[in-house]
């Protein structure tokens, strides 16, 4: 009896913890991957949700050698054909994005804080 | 004037709809892919020209890229007719295709410096069009294998790339 007794305070112990850690843990979301597949001279669909300290992974499995490359700049990833690379997002707002060896592949990044 | 006049050439040999429907309808996948690998040689070699010839970065930036992508495609067109047992057979889009080719380079050998990068570039363009044209609206269609069909497409939406970055291009060199 007095072996389950603590057994249960413990576990309402871990309960009550984990309630007062949980509204930490929604508002500092861990940072994120996000993985952009690029094919046939098109860059896939852009994941929403993106957020300032997440990760865009690019995977190229596409024929062809392609570049990620921001219009302001801020990145400009190369990409072999078969290959990946990353773009850690540094800042909020709208990043328009295209292949600087194909110049109708583009795209837009839209990053939140 | 040349060169326009090949490649005029080859785009009514290729035009579906003309006097040409007949043969464009007879066109078999060892024909088709004879054509497509041809026009990707043929670009190829004129990179290699321009490679050769120009000191231009934009220029040599693009003919790089073409060298890269052609040989990418022709690869892959390569391991297909490999994989399916069709040997490419030579027809006369083909060699109309290489004719204006010859007549290209012969013209363009004669020309350096910025007149060689602008016509290079106006070539590229055209060239470009020509062979867009000819997968749209007859090697595409024609293509019966659907990885040869699925193979065209790639190459269509690619020469039209290129084309966008070869008009780029020639307005940058005004």
């Amino acid at each position: 009896m007095a072996r389950f007794s603590i057994a249960l305070a413990a576990g309402t112990g871990a309960m009550l913890l984990s309630l007062a850690l949980s509204p930490t843990r929604a508002t500092v979301a861990a940072p994120k991957t996000h993985t952009i597949v690029i094919d046939k001279l098109k860059f896939g669909p852009v994941p929403p949700g993106l957020h300032v300290g997440d990760t865009i992974q690019w995977l190229n499995k596409d024929l062809f050698r392609h570049t990620a490359t921001a219009r302001d700049g801020s990145f400009n990833v190369d990409l072999p054909a078969g290959a990946r690379g990353v773009t850690k997002l540094t800042k909020a707002g709208t990043i328009a994005f295209f292949c600087r060896y194909h110049p109708g592949m583009t795209g837009q990044l839209v990053v939140s804080k | 004037m040349t060169r326009m006049i090949a490649w005029a050439g080859a785009a009514a040999l290729l035009a579906a709809g003309t006097v040409t429907t007949s043969y464009a309808a007879a066109l078999n996948d060892a024909q088709i892919a004879h054509i497509a690998y041809t026009a990707g040689n043929i670009d190829i070699a004129a990179a290699k020209q321009a490679l050769a010839k120009s000191k231009n970065a934009k220029v040599r930036d693009f003919a790089q890229e073409m060298v890269r992508d052609h040989t990418a495609v022709n690869d892959k067109a390569l391991a297909l007719v490999k994989k399916l047992h069709v040997t490419p057979e030579d027809n006369p889009t083909s060699k109309s295709l290489m004719d204006g080719a010859a007549a290209a380079k012969k013209r363009l050998a004669a020309l350096n410096g910025a007149a060689f990068d602008k016509a290079y570039a106006a070539n590229e363009v055209a060239y470009h069009k020509t062979v867009n044209g000819a997968l749209d609206k007859t090697l595409i269609p024609n293509a019966h294998n659907a990885e040869l069909k699925s193979l065209l497409q790639t190459g269509l939406t690619l020469f039209r790339e290129h084309q966008a970055h070869a008009e780029h291009l020639e307005s940058a060199l005004k």
